[in-house]
């Protein structure tokens, strides 16, 4: 898959490949360890994966390694697969070298290419483990075990989302299944068995993908070559075209070592299809199948590596005989005994997944080979010595050891997953949908052929159906618990040919296959690269996306938020105030409803615009305010319609007809319009702002200008932390950096200084006085403001005074003992204090612990994790108790805002502590653990912006619609009293606001569905405005037109946040079924209503919407509705609020993170994102990524030296300091340019991400590996293509 | 044997204790028919430069009912080491360290001269004294200023080791941490709400003294001083600047408000904050006081202007609807306070009432001062204020704190309770009577603040059966104990044993008539009347006292302010019975009966009648009420110096004669406390009114045409003349008689 996706990547990669090969691999490697650890209980079962995985990138290499040693690989892929017989096993090591040599030296090339990155590592690594384990039996064995070690944790991370399914899944159903075949070497079998059965059976389906690839093979044979060679081995073999010749090769190299080498090749093999487009269709299919079938079978212990291995394995023993009759046939029959490993969808996912993680994982692994490969990839050779080592250790843990030969030859499993095909087989006729998925791929595979392979497998997706889908499915099978669910569906479709015969041939045929090539019809598993890469849509859009948006065409969607684009107010608001989920919307209330999509927007109403655009114009009216509606109270826009020679004006909204007052009277042209049009921004703009008349202003009365109080908690942690010197110390420098309008001018915002732990100090800082004085109020349990003069100063009069005062809190404060805090007290200081001086304003909080001192407010700690999973987990995210509702009222009605920072060391109930926080408006930020060398960069610059940030106070949003619809819920951090009335005490330049529409009428496609957005609020100099939004939309009576104008990104930014906000209310497991139902019926409308006839088993996604499934799986698993066991209740309640108030780039980059390679940097541009997989890691490279909160630079085990010098100054991977949080200051252009990156990243997001150095297999490359979200996660979250596959399940059953 | 006169001063003089009656009706009967009771005015610090410090502590009595003091009319058995309680009489061995006693050998406390004797304790802690400001600041500027200066230098006035403290209020109440190092700290509360003292010690964080004082943990958590209350020496600078930066209340007063003044609160809590810090150890609250509580506990009238602060007649037409519960909050206070033997100071500045009407008893109940003026900025206040930190010879402070006064008597003789600056300390005796007069009940009072001049009224029942009658030559006697905390920090005991004869009224009337003390009886009666026009209707006490007693002296005890609210304000009221119920004999005389004096060319000053035919032209007059020293010039003298001729050397003589009277009141000015408003005024000044409304208008515009006479000037009021007064009077005693 990766490769895969790699691929269309591969070209550039190609050059980058071979680093990336290696680093990938590496990273692998690496990766696994770490993951091992956690993963533990199913990784285990997977790492044997892994080892497969070892063995498809041989399988990969197959297509040389194949030539090579086909005998071999077959023995031992076939072994693995059938006879794996340790005796084998015994052989094949044997030919394993020269397979390696084989691969080392072809794949080499063609790796270098496209596949290299995965694929080079791999052979290596794969001929290593297995000359280990196949040549020298004893020696191999360890070897083997330690890549399996290493490998099954690759493979788990690089399947993550099958290989961590399914190998929990898998292995145990497998596992039985597998035993038998395991018999011969009963331990790895068993363990292999178990979980990659399934996959493999559903790897088998794709092996009769692989049959399609026979088509391709044509094209595909150079490219399978390429790929082929690396997949070739794997699918090849099995497939058709290669087959003979793969298998051969296969079985010749595969046999011992081949096993490990073949499972490379396809998996390489895999990855290059992608990378040539002909060889796609094919390459993906076969990579399905075979690196699938490959994969599982042998991974059917080693669930991945197994696979791999099996895949290369199966082949040999099938491949031989299929391959000459033909790849599919071949498959069938190689497949039944593949069949149970390849069957499963999952197989082709984790073929993809494995060989190319296995590649890279073997890549490492290569090294040992690499003495062998020294023929091979240069790359490999030395760091296959290292990461050998790396492996061996991983891996001898493991089962390698014992099993390293038998596993290996558990390839041997294969056999036993001939045994398993069966059952596997069932799954793999589940899997058939699988088969959709290479119909897909191969759709795409055709088309794209002017884009990569990549592309090519997407446009079908684009197209809406995936076939790749298909694979998913399979890949569910293995991956989901329920695999026998997926096993249903997945049997039909992927086992290609045979399977799907035997299973579900009505699964195969998807509706694309008939677009599609037989082949890929054919094929089952779902090849990650097939599916649907969020990556490719944001590289499509922004290839699409040169021309400045304009606004003025209503309905039309904007370019998505991961897209840098201009933006031209002509009459609807910018996409950076307002995004809309549908652009089309639904005429009624019964399409809405069957269609299910989301009607929403999102609202960001005083976002930052870039430099190059205009912010709004002001606009005044006069004394009498703005013009407006006389019954709907909608304000001036240009939606109004002037009648009558413009003496009145017709509501766009309710149609109401009213008089034009005679100061703002104008003549109207021929067209109707206003000759002043273009004059006036409220006619012509879609975006602008009022002055607010005094009619507008509290208490009719014109606003004081806002007061900042802060207010710094000096309890003994906060002041042994650091935090309050270092708030203090830089409170002096910011004070000058307030917010203001006008950047000519001094802010007039005035500001005031509490300090707290049980009691609060309050600090006069008058300019008149020497010395500030301090004043202590003790009576928290009514709180009151001591004084009033003195308090609130402006800044630049009271700066020396105030510089004492922050001079001297720390020292003050230096030796308290002072454990217990207040917090209720402290807010209402703050509001007493703004009330008092009749203003709004903010406040800032610092804080550092859960408030138990007796006090209003007091809180206990009832952090209790039984409770989570329970459906008294709610409550946990209900504040403890109703004080911080009460009070947080009282804020909104004074126009108190308040920031909370965080910095605690346990519990601190961020749930109550948040309350006030959000529904003023205001932010939480949090800092666990808070240390002042670590975290004060980040804390500073969070500081720094959320003072500096532009803010509106005291603010009321109506969002007004046309007739018809009606906003019904909203989604953010406000308060609301009323149903209509959003109240926000404080409103920045970061907080978005989310609404939902209902219909409550028809509406008309001719005047389509208008909103205007109106913000009430109070800049920050004290002046009132309106900033109105204007946004209209088209309507439709068609769905499919609705679904052709939806945004991806907006649906998930509503989905999470009503999610979010649902677990207070709901078991966290309601809440997912919820969204996951949501979204199947969204889809199953459009496969009923939209899409073209085809077949049930395939999977067809609007274009749209086509990366809903990945999205939302990000979603299920974050970490608030899918809670690691690490992940603690306050985290879960900062993420509900911090989710709360993201527009969509933030809720898309959080819930996709954006991880770039570093390889080459250029200028001006960044590199091309990768899929959040660990698979798409190269243990060569250089990973960057970002979520919006957190910055990793991940490290590969054996980076390039260069790389290494020109990022750290070393070349030393060890000598890398993982606790550094900025980069070292280079003098190189790469250095310069990372920086510039990182700089650039940080600036993009309203926080401030800590750059955190995670080294391969180091221990927090568990926290890196969270953010991997193609992949499975420790919590129990589904991979990707798992998800897709239970996706599709679910589609099925609402449509049947 | 001297004179009655001369044995009354003298054992005044010694004693400090002016009785009544000086030889005793034998029998209960007698004694009730006497009208007047056997009381006395007992001084208990009076200054005695000549007692000889006893460092040692005194011989009581080993009955545990009588515990009395070995004193000179004990009878001693030298021999046997004995000596014979003259109270109950117990007889008591002389405690070890007396072996050496014998009749040439005897100890101070025998010898006869020293009725009086004062004990040093040497045991326990020396408590350091404890000097807490309050402080308004809700007032001009100028005030503020003067007042800050006053409190300034009274820092000099304290010895170094005092415990200095400052609260300020306005409308919130400012704790003021001293001796902090740069930034000034203080702890504030909401003037709107009462604490307890357990809560004020959680929100001073006084409960964990160690922890956070930051101080050695196990140092015997001395409580000598907290972050609140320092010694002066160490904080003098600090508080010096923190005076001097005190700003007026900050907070905003709208046009037609008061400002918000959180007088009870902060009084409140500092009894609160000295009630656990130093409870049962001298301490002086002194609160300055710009103007009325509006707000919170004890307010006394709402922040509104344009509702006026409650009158005579408001509070008799039951108007006055702060009143009730502002007294009782400021009831409770003092209760608190003088509990724990703290003394609550009140320096009200203003030209409006204060609230001392509901605040009385805070002084009254501990001893304290109440000082009334029109403002900070006047010498009366500064002069006055300075006068509070007198000194002795030795340098001590002539004020003493937390002393409690035993009373014990001889058996026929029983305590019926004590007018003057003190609470009851509730201790059942046997020489405890059942009748109740002023605060009775008990034998043993708690006295928060002594002065020299501090007098209480004792009031006794004799209890003798006439059928018991008392051998000849008997004597009762009665001992005066007064512990009491010296300003150097030591605990004294001040013991006064005195003894009156007995005599039988149907044969010894003539004795007894003229042993009568006609001055302390009539300030004894006074007291008792003011005690009764305080806790009761006001003319019901007028009519009870008519017919008590009928005397010149009634007749201005009558019209005096003690009595009569008539033109006084309720705090005026307030302020003036204060003064009458602490101040000594003399003092108390004046008050009721001003005293004129004449200057004039044709002689020496000469004491005149205080009555209108007393203002003549050529006449200097000097009245001094007490309260105020007048300088009244007549017409032609007025005439005169507006003449100049003062400037004249040739009339150097007129120049004398109106520096004379001057010279009189700076005398007086300077001896007295509190400083008395000095008013110079002439005829036909605005400010005669004073000397106008004191004299007895025996010249009336009613009668001025019937006497016809050319002398003193007529009052216009249409209250009665002596003249009419008496002889209503008579007509009285004469049918009363019938």
């Amino acid at each position: 898959m990766n490769v895969n996706q790699h691929t269309p990547m591969a070209s550039p990669y190609g050059q980058p490949q071979p680093g990336y090969g290696h680093p990938g691999y590496a990273p692998l490697d690496g990766g696994y360890p770490v993951p091992y650890a956690p993963y533990n209980g199913p990784a285990s079962a997977y790492q044997p994966g892994a080892l497969p995985q070892d063995y498809s990138p041989f399988t990969s290499f197959p297509s040389k390694a194949v030539a090579a040693t086909p005998v071999s690989d077959l023995s031992s892929p076939l072994d693995l697969g059938p006879a794996r017989g340790p005796p084998t096993s015994g052989p094949p090591p044997v030919s394993v070298p020269q397979p390696f040599n084989q691969y080392s030296p072809s794949q080499g090339d063609v790796q270098n290419g496209p596949p290299p990155m995965t694929q080079a590592p791999p052979r290596p690594a794969a001929s290593q483990p297995y000359n280990q384990g196949a040549v020298n039996p004893s020696g191999p064995h360890s070897s083997y075990p330690q890549h399996y070690g290493p490998p099954p944790s690759m493979q788990q991370v690089t399947n993550q989302m099958t290989g961590m399914q399914i190998n929990s899944g898998p292995p145990t159903a497998a596992g039985p299944g597998y035993v038998p075949p395991h018999s011969s070497q009963p331990p790895i079998s068993t363990a292999y068995s178990a979980a990659p059965p399934p996959a493999y059976s559903q790897a088998s389906p794709p092996a009769s993908s692989a049959p399609p690839q026979p088509p391709p093979p044509s094209g595909p044979a150079t490219s399978q070559q390429y790929y082929g060679s690396p997949q070739s081995p794997s699918q090849q073999p099995f497939n058709s075209s290669l087959p003979p010749t793969s298998q051969q090769q296969f079985t010749s190299p595969a046999p011992p070592p081949p096993s490990s080498q073949q499972t490379f090749p396809p998996s390489s093999q895999q990855t290059f299809p992608p990378s040539s487009q002909q060889t796609f269709p094919p390459s993906s299919q076969q990579t399905f199948l075979p690196p699938s079938q490959q994969n599982f079978p042998p991974s059917s212990q080693q669930t991945f590596p197994q696979s791999s291995f099996s895949g290369p394995m199966p082949p040999p023993s099938q491949a031989p005989a299929p391959p000459g009759s033909q790849p599919q046939q071949s498959f069938s029959p190689a497949q039944p005994p593949f069949s149970s490993a390849p069957p499963p969808v999952s197989q082709p996912a984790f073929i993809s997944g494995p060989p190319p993680s296995a590649q890279g994982s073997f890549p490492p692994r290569a090294p040992p080979p690499s003495s062998q490969s020294g023929s091979f990839p240069s790359a490999g050779p030395p760091p296959t010595s290292t990461p050998s080592s790396q492996y061996q250790g991983p891996m001898p843990p493991q089962q390698q050891h014992p099993p390293s030969q038998p596993s290996p030859y558990h390839a041997g499993p294969s056999p036993p997953s001939v045994q398993m095909p069966p059952t596997s087989m069932a799954q793999s006729n589940h899997l058939p949908p699988g088969p959709q998925g290479p119909p897909c791929p191969p759709g795409p595979m055709q088309q794209p052929p002017t884009q990569p392979g990549m592309q090519g497998g997407y446009p079908p997706q684009q197209n809406g159906a995936f076939g790749q889908v298909r694979g998913p499915q399979p890949g569910y099978a293995g991956p989901y618990p329920g695999q026998p669910n997926y096993g249903a569906p997945a049997p039909a479709p992927a086992p290609a040919p045979p399977a799907q015969k035997r299973l579900d041939p009505d699964s195969i045929p998807s509706p694309q296959a008939s677009d599609m090539p037989a082949v890929q019809k054919s094929r089952h598993r779902i090849d990650p690269d097939a599916i649907p890469s969020p990556i490719q849509v944001i590289e499509d859009d922004r290839a699409k996306s040169t021309e400045p948006f304009t606004t003025g065409v209503r309905g039309q969607a904007p370019p998505l938020v991961t897209t840098n684009f201009q933006v031209k107010d002509q009459g609807n608001a910018s996409p950076r105030f307002i995004r809309c989920t549908a652009y089309n919307m639904p005429c009624t209330a019964d399409m809405a409803k069957q269609s299910q999509v989301p009607l929403a927007a999102v609202i960001k109403p005083l976002a930052t615009l870039p430099p190059d655009e205009t912010p709004p114009y002001l606009v005044d009216h006069g004394e009498g305010g703005p013009i407006r509606c006389n019954r709907c109270k909608a304000y001036m826009c240009p939606y109004m319609q002037f009648i009558e020679g413009g003496r009145r004006f017709q509501c766009g909204f309710c149609s109401c007809v009213t008089e034009v007052p005679p100061h703002y009277f104008q003549h109207l042209d021929h067209t109707g319009k206003r000759v002043d049009c273009y004059d006036r921004p409220e006619l012509s703009l879609g975006s602008y702002e009022f002055l607010a008349t005094v009619d507008y202003c509290k208490n009719n009365k014109l606003p004081q200008p806002p007061a900042f109080i802060f207010l710094i908690d000096v309890s003994y942690n906060a002041v042994k932390s650091g935090m309050v010197g270092i708030v203090c110390q830089e409170l002096k420098s910011l004070l000058d950096y307030l917010p203001r309008e006008n950047p000519e001018m001094d802010s007039v915002v005035r500001v005031g200084f509490v300090t707290y732990n049980k009691v609060l100090h309050f600090y006069n800082v008058k300019s008149s006085l020497a010395q500030p004085q301090m004043l202590v109020v003790s009576d928290v349990s009514d709180m009151f403001v001591p004084l009033l003069d003195g308090f609130l100063v402006n800044v630049n009069e009271s700066r020396l005074v105030i510089e004492s005062l922050l001079d001297q809190i720390p020292e003050m404060f230096a030796d308290t003992r002072e454990t217990e805090t207040v917090f209720g007290p402290v807010i209402q200081a703050g509001l007493e204090a703004l009330k008092a001086a009749d203003c709004a304003g903010k406040l800032f909080v610092f804080h550092t612990s859960l408030p138990i001192a007796e006090a209003p407010g007091k809180l206990k700690n009832r952090e209790d994790k039984k409770l989570i999973g329970t459906d008294k987990e709610k409550s946990l995210f209900q504040p403890q108790v109703g004080f911080y509702n009460t009070l947080a009222k009282d804020c909104v009605a004074q126009g108190c805002c308040v920031d909370l920072f965080l910095f605690p060391n346990q519990y601190v109930d961020v749930a109550t502590l948040s309350v006030v926080p959000v529904s003023t408006g205001g932010s939480v930020y949090k800092y666990t653990y808070f240390q002042a060398q670590s975290d004060q960069e980040r804390f500073l610059n969070d500081l720094r912006r959320d003072i500096q940030k532009l803010v509106g106070f005291d603010a009321v949003m109506r969002v007004r619609t046309s007739t018809g619809i009606r906003a019904t819920d909203f989604f953010g951090s406000f308060f609301m009293s009323n149903t209509t009335d959003v109240e926000l005490a404080g409103l920045d330049c970061d907080k978005a606001i989310t609404v939902e529409f209902k219909h409550d009428d028809k509406l008309s496609e001719e005047t389509g569905a208008l909103m205007q957005c109106a913000i009430l609020y109070t800049s920050c100099s004290g002046h009132r405005r309106l900033r109105i939004h204007n946004m209209a939309v088209n309507c439709c009576s068609q769905l499919a037109d609705l679904y052709r104008n939806c945004e991806t990104d907006t649906i998930i930014n509503f989905f999470s946040k009503y999610a979010f906000r649902g677990v207070l209310n709901n078991p966290t497991k309601a809440v997912r079924d919820t969204l996951i139902n949501q979204c199947a019926q969204i889809l199953a409308c459009y496969r009923k209503n939209c899409a073209s006839p085809s077949s049930a088993g395939q999977l067809i996604l609007p274009e749209c919407m086509k990366l809903l499934p990945v999205y939302l799986n990000c979603v299920l698993k974050s970490d608030l509705l899918l809670p690691g066991a690490d992940v603690s209740l306050d985290d879960r309640a900062y993420l509900r609020q911090l989710i709360s108030c993201m527009d969509v780039s933030e809720s898309h980059v959080f819930f996709y993170p954006r991880l770039l390679p570093l390889l080459k940097l250029e200028s001006g541009s960044l590199p091309v994102a990768v899929r959040d997989s660990e698979e798409r890691l190269s243990k060569g490279g250089v990973y960057l990524l970002e979520t919006g909160l957190h910055l990793f630079l991940w490290v590969g085990a054996s980076a390039q030296q260069e790389l290494l010098l020109n990022i750290f100054g070393t070349t030393s991977f060890s000598q890398i300091d993982p606790s550094m949080t900025s980069l070292p200051v280079l003098d190189n252009p790469f250095s310069q340019r990372l920086r510039e990156i990182v700089d650039s990243f940080r600036a993009q997001r309203p926080r401030y991400m800590k750059l955190m150095v995670v080294k391969q297999e180091d221990r927090a490359e568990l926290i890196f590996r969270h953010f991997l979200v193609e992949d499975k996660c420790a919590s129990g979250g589904a991979s990707y293509v798992d998800f897709l596959c239970h996706m599709h399940k679910e589609i099925r059953q609402l449509l049947s | 044997m001297a004179t009655f006169p001369e044995y009354i001063s003298q054992n005044e003089e010694r004693d400090g204790v002016r009785f009544s009656w000086n030889v005793w009706p034998s029998s209960r009967l007698e004694a009730t028919r006497m009208v007047v009771p056997v009381a006395a005015l007992f001084t208990p610090l009076r200054e005695r430069p000549d007692l000889p410090p006893i460092q040692y502590e005194p011989v009581l009595c080993s009955r545990a009912t009588c515990r009395a003091v070995l004193n000179p009319l004990c009878q001693v058995d030298y021999r046997a080491k004995l000596w014979a309680c003259n109270f109950c009489y117990q007889r008591n061995q002389f405690p070890p360290s007396y072996s050496g006693i014998s009749e040439v050998n005897q100890p101070a406390e025998l010898l006869p001269q020293f009725s009086t004797i004062e004990y040093v304790v040497q045991r326990g802690p020396q408590m350091p004294l404890v000097f807490l400001y309050v402080v308004d600041t809700c007032m001009e500027d100028e005030d503020l200023q003067a007042l800050k200066e006053s409190l300034q230098m009274s820092l000099s006035l304290l010895p170094p080791t005092a415990l200095v403290g400052l609260i300020t209020f306005g409308r919130m109440v400012q704790v003021h941490e001293l001796g902090c190092e740069g930034i000034s700290k203080s702890y504030v509360f909401r003037g709107t709400k009462d604490l307890s003292a357990k809560q004020l010690q959680e929100m001073l964080g006084l409960t964990k003294p160690s922890a956070n004082q930051g101080r050695g943990p196990q140092t015997a958590q001395p409580p000598l001083s907290n972050r609140f209350l320092q010694p002066v020496q160490k904080v003098d600078m600090n508080l010096t600047d923190l005076l001097g930066e005190l700003q007026r209340d900050p907070w905003p007063v709208t046009q037609g408000k008061r400002p918000l003044r959180s007088l009870g609160v902060a009084m409140s809590i500092a009894v609160g904050l000295l009630e656990c810090t130093f409870p049962n150890s001298g301490a002086r609250i002194m609160t300055f006081i710009g103007g009325p509580a509006t707000q919170g506990p004890g307010m006394v009238v709402g922040d509104e202007l344009k509702t006026p602060i409650r009158s005579w007649h408001d509070i008799e037409k039951d108007n006055a609807k702060f009143m009730k519960k502002a007294t009782k909050h400021y009831e409770s206070l003092a209760n608190r306070a003088s509990t724990n033997g703290h003394m609550i100071d009140m320096y009200a500045c203003a030209l409006d009432q204060t609230g001392l009407l509901e605040m009385k008893c805070c002084a009254n109940y501990t001893g304290g001062y109440m000082v009334m003026a029109d403002s900070f900025n006047t010498s009366l206040f500064k002069q006055t204020f300075q006068r509070v930190f007198t000194k002795d010879v030795q340098g001590s402070f002539k004020m003493a704190f937390a002393a409690t006064l035993e009373v014990k008597t001889s058996r026929e003789v029983k305590l019926s309770g004590a007018i003057g600056p003190c609470v009851s300390l509730n201790a059942k005796g046997p020489c405890v009577s059942e009748n109740e007069i002023g605060t009775g009940g008990t034998c043993q009072w708690k006295i928060c603040g002594l002065d020299p001049s501090t007098t209480l009224a004792l009031y006794f029942e004799v209890v003798n059966q006439h059928k018991a009658p008392i051998p000849q030559g008997g004597r009762g006697a009665i001992q005066f104990v007064s512990q009491y905390q010296h300003s150097s920090g030591q605990r004294r005991i001040r013991v006064t044993t005195t003894a009156r004869n007995w005599a039988d009224a149907q044969t010894q009337i003539q004795s007894i008539a003229a042993s009568f003390d006609q001055e302390a009886a009539a300030i004894l009666m006074a007291r008792l009347a003011v005690y009764r026009a305080e806790t009761e209707e006001g003319p019901d006490v007028l009519r009870w006292l008519d017919r008590q007693l009928i005397r010149l002296f009634m007749f201005h005890l009558r019209r005096s302010p003690f009595l009569q609210v008539f033109n006084n304000s309720p705090d005026e009221s307030s302020y003036y019975r204060h003064q009458f119920n602490r101040q000594d004999l003399t003092q108390a005389l004046i008050m009721v009966q001003p005293v004129l004096y004449a200057y004039s060319f044709s002689g020496p000053p000469e004491p005149v009648l205080l009555d209108s035919s007393s203002i003549l032209p050529d006449r200097i007059l000097l009245m001094d009420t007490f309260f105020q020293i007048l300088i009244y010039h007549g017409e032609t003298v007025a005439q005169w110096r507006k003449a100049g001729y003062q400037e004249m050397s040739e009339y150097e003589n007129f120049k004398h004669l109106l520096q004379a009277p001057v010279d009189d009141a700076q005398e007086l000015l300077h001896t007295r406390f509190p400083m008395p408003r000095y008013i110079d005024t002439e005829h036909g000044g605005s400010q005669a009114r004073f000397l106008l409304s004191k004299v007895n208008p025996s010249q009336t515009h009613n009668n001025m045409y019937t006497w016809g006479q050319e002398s003193g000037a007529p009052i216009l009021t249409d209250d009665v003349s002596l003249q009419v007064f008496m002889d209503h009077l008579k007509k009285l005693a004469v049918s009363s008689a019938a």
